[in-house]
């Protein structure tokens, strides 16, 4: 018995309001509450889990993530506790192992994730989930990220013992119209009815029948059609939920996925890009918890198609003179003839329309472009709609907090350029990012008063219809930049594709736009990229002082402080 | 375990200095020397072989019957005896080929069709015969036992388009053959 003056560990633990617990061998230290799960995991010691999931309360159901347990011995009435050398409690096994997900941590636990019994409990569990298990994975689109298939792999036993028939359920149910169901390939996690139970609010799924005929449904009258029924798929462990949009489109371990943000509205929802060769075949949440969390919107996940559409402009196009046709022309010609152009506009009678759909990077150089031609006009077009409460934000621009930031002390006002194109008093206009026929207000006969239209987009829409020039730009999944979202938070885009046909990144189409109208600044002529517009920016911009491409990440970082929040992600942090 | 360690052989001094090797190597060709130059060439009278050696006068006279079962030609799709499509279009013969030979679109079976329990079938299914190695890897890989090595080696094209092979074609090429497993019946 060890009764050494000097500290114990567990009261030195305790005085930073940690435990202590052992984990393989090893001591660590843990805040009071943590699960056992995320425990081992972030000490490397893997547990495998179905059901668990960190953003979801805990059923407890798959038995996946069984560990051995060890606790010091309770004393006799009056003993004193024994410790080691180095002053923990010696260890008594339990002989039965745990689930790691719904036990927390506590002093001078111990805790297996080897050795016989969880081996041996990982065996028994897998071969009972894969008895009635269809093993359709050639057909199945979770192959290749399923977690049955992983962990059968790892620590399942590789042959079938069971000679009985298989049980039969529902193949192919369609659940709602964004998510199909195969109630065979189903481990019953219930995740799904726990996301829509507690993250959505809607109680649409549940559990019917009993024992091996048990299985997931939607309750009867209702179907799975919440704007959020996507991130069951996500969710779900293997196969049984799968999206009807990706579904049979092309197996996983083909697609690249790149890091970046959604850009449909002002919460700018981390995702990640699933591309193949030139095309992006879906869309997935990325986990930030100070955004969106682990979720994303079904509207804004489905909206990627247009990147692959046949509307994309391949090639910059001209209109030569006065009612000529529009053709197709290459960039070095276009460039020379939109600045010949540009610089016969004068300054006093021409305005530049912006989107906040542009990165910082991009509305940089048009402010860049509107000081090299004198233009004192420069407006955005403003999306108000409404926040449904969980990660659509009110506004529809994913930048308008970055617009602000660098256009808007000099900016004027929407309607004041639209009543001088329509009076006349502004006769040549650039477009840039916004098609000016759909939501600012003007209509196709307001535009045929210009006497010049530039406009720089990435598909065909109606004002491309009537430009004099068209600038074909990239989409967000062509192209890197920072955004700012309503919260205030920089976040990255990353490229994921290549431009599609000729197209070029905005942000080189301006630069060399600038340079062709006689800047002289080398440090423009210079650049490379646009992440390296980053640190120019830096420099100019009080809030983004210091900040390098590299030094966003790819959770990116607050900051403004614009006092909007996210109600989704406020709710997330009260429940903690 | 997924692999076994192979056990290696001890080579003897003898061995590791190849004299013996090259010495019975160089035996093993003058003896083939000589009975060519007397023309007494095995199997001389089967190939129709004139003048030294053993010369087949191809296209006149085909090797095909003397093509071992093994034999790796063409690869084909195959139809089950129901007439069924294999392939499901899993696309791991896409993945696995060395030469990026084989292009899969997957597409959905109809569900009014007696094959709607396969739920998955390609929609347009390519070998780009002038990428293929012939490796047989996509055979071997395949869970369904849908694409198999014909025993075609001659394929001589007049137009370059005829070299990339649809699915139509390979379905052509493959048949129905007789004997696999029937996995997607509706009692499993």
């Amino acid at each position: 018995m060890s009764t050494t003056s000097t500290i114990l560990p567990k009261d030195e633990a305790a005085a930073q309001g940690e435990l202590n617990v052992q984990i393989n061998g090893t001591w660590h230290r843990f805040a009071p509450g943590t699960r056992i799960a995320d425990a081992c995991n972030t000490v490397g010691a893997h547990v495998p889990c179905f059901c668990y999931h960190p953003k979801l309360a805990i059923a407890g159901s798959c038995r996946m993530c069984l560990v051995e347990q060890g606790m010091p011995p309770r004393l006799a009435p009056g003993q004193e506790p024994s410790y080691d050398a180095q002053g923990y409690q010696p260890l008594q096994w339990m002989p039965r192992a745990i689930i790691a997900c719904a036990n927390t941590v506590s002093e001078n636990m111990g805790i297996r994730t080897t050795g016989n019994i969880t081996a041996e409990a990982r065996r028994g569990v897998l071969e009972f989930l894969l008895s009635n298990h269809p093993l359709d994975c050639p057909i199945c689109d979770q192959a290749g990220e399923c977690k049955l298939q992983e962990y059968s792999s790892d620590y399942g036993s590789g042959t079938s013992r069971f000679q009985e028939e298989k049980t039969k359920k529902g193949k192919n149910i369609d659940l709602g119209p964004r998510v199909n169901l195969d109630q065979e390939r189903c481990v019953l996690c219930h995740r799904c009815v726990r996301f829509m139970r507690d993250i959505v609010g809607e109680e649409v799924l549940g559990a019917v029948g009993r024992g091996s005929n048990c299985a997931i449904s939607c309750y009867p009258g209702l179907k799975l059609d919440s704007n959020y029924s996507l991130n069951t798929v996500d969710l779900c462990p293997v196969g049984a939920l799968t999206s009807k949009d990706f579904r049979f489109k092309m197996r996983v371990w083909f697609l690249k996925s790149t890091p970046s943000i959604d850009v449909n509205c002002g919460t700018g929802s981390n995702i990640s890009i699933w591309s193949r060769e030139q095309e992006i075949y879906r869309l997935t949440p990325r986990q930030n918890d100070q955004v969106n969390s682990c979720w994303m919107p079904d509207s804004h996940r489905l909206n990627y198609k247009y990147i692959n559409a046949e509307e994309r402009i391949l090639n910059p196009t001209v209109r030569t003179d006065i009612g000529a046709p529009q053709r197709e022309s290459t960039w070095d010609a276009c460039l020379k003839l939109s600045a010949e152009q540009l610089q016969k506009c004068e300054a006093s009678k021409t305005a530049i329309i912006v989107s906040a759909r542009m990165t910082n990077e991009e509305l940089y150089l048009v402010r860049a472009l509107a000081k090299q031609l004198g233009i004192k006009e420069i407006a955005s077009v403003s999306r108000k709609g409404k926040s449904d409460g969980m990660l659509i934000s009110a506004d529809g621009n994913p930048n308008t907090t970055g617009e602000q930031m660098i256009i808007a002390e000099k900016a004027t006002a929407l309607e004041g350029i639209c009543s001088g194109i329509k009076s006349g008093r502004i006769t040549a206009l650039l477009a840039l990012g916004e098609d000016i026929t759909a939501e600012a207000g003007l209509s196709a006969d307001n535009i045929k008063n210009l006497d010049y239209l530039l406009t720089l987009a990435h598909s065909k829409n109606g004002t491309t219809e009537l430009a004099d020039v068209t600038l074909p730009g990239v989409t967000f999944a062509e192209k890197y930049g920072t955004m700012i979202n309503v919260t205030g938070r920089i976040q990255r885009l990353n490229q994921a594709i290549e431009p599609i046909g000729n197209s070029r990144d905005d942000w080189s189409i301006l630069r060399d736009l600038i340079i062709l109208l006689g800047s002289e600044d080398e440090k423009l002529a210079a650049l490379k990229s646009a992440r390296d517009l980053v640190t120019i920016m830096a420099d100019e911009f009080a809030a983004m002082a210091g900040l390098t491409w590299g030094s966003i990440g790819n959770d990116g970082k607050a900051i403004i402080s614009t006092g909007v929040t996210i109600p989704l992600i406020e709710r997330e942090q009260a429940s903690k | 375990m997924s692999y076994t360690p192979i056990k290696r052989p001890k080579f003897s001094l003898a061995d590791r200095i190849y004299i013996v090797a090259i010495a019975k190597g160089l035996c093993r060709t003058f003896k083939h020397l000589v009975l060519a130059l007397t023309r007494r060439s095995r199997h001389r009278e089967d190939f129709n072989s004139k003048g030294i050696g053993l010369c087949m006068p191809f296209p006149e006279q085909r090797w095909d019957e003397r093509l071992p079962e093994y034999y790796r030609g063409a690869p084909t799709l195959v139809r089950g005896e129901d007439s069924r499509e294999r392939c499901v279009s899993c696309q791991l013969c896409e993945f696995i080929c060395p030469a990026r030979a084989i292009t899969v679109t997957p597409g959905e079976v109809d569900p009014a069709s007696p094959c709607a329990k396969q739920e998955k079938a390609p929609k347009e299914f390519t070998i780009d015969m002038f990428r293929c190695i012939y490796c047989g890897m996509c055979e071997e890989v395949c869970p369904e036992q849908a694409i198999f090595m014909s025993q075609e080696y001659l394929i001589t094209l007049t137009d370059r388009d005829k070299g990339i092979r649809d699915k139509e074609t390979l379905y052509k090429l493959g048949g129905v053959r007789k004997g696999l497993v029937n996995k997607w019946n509706d009692h499993k």
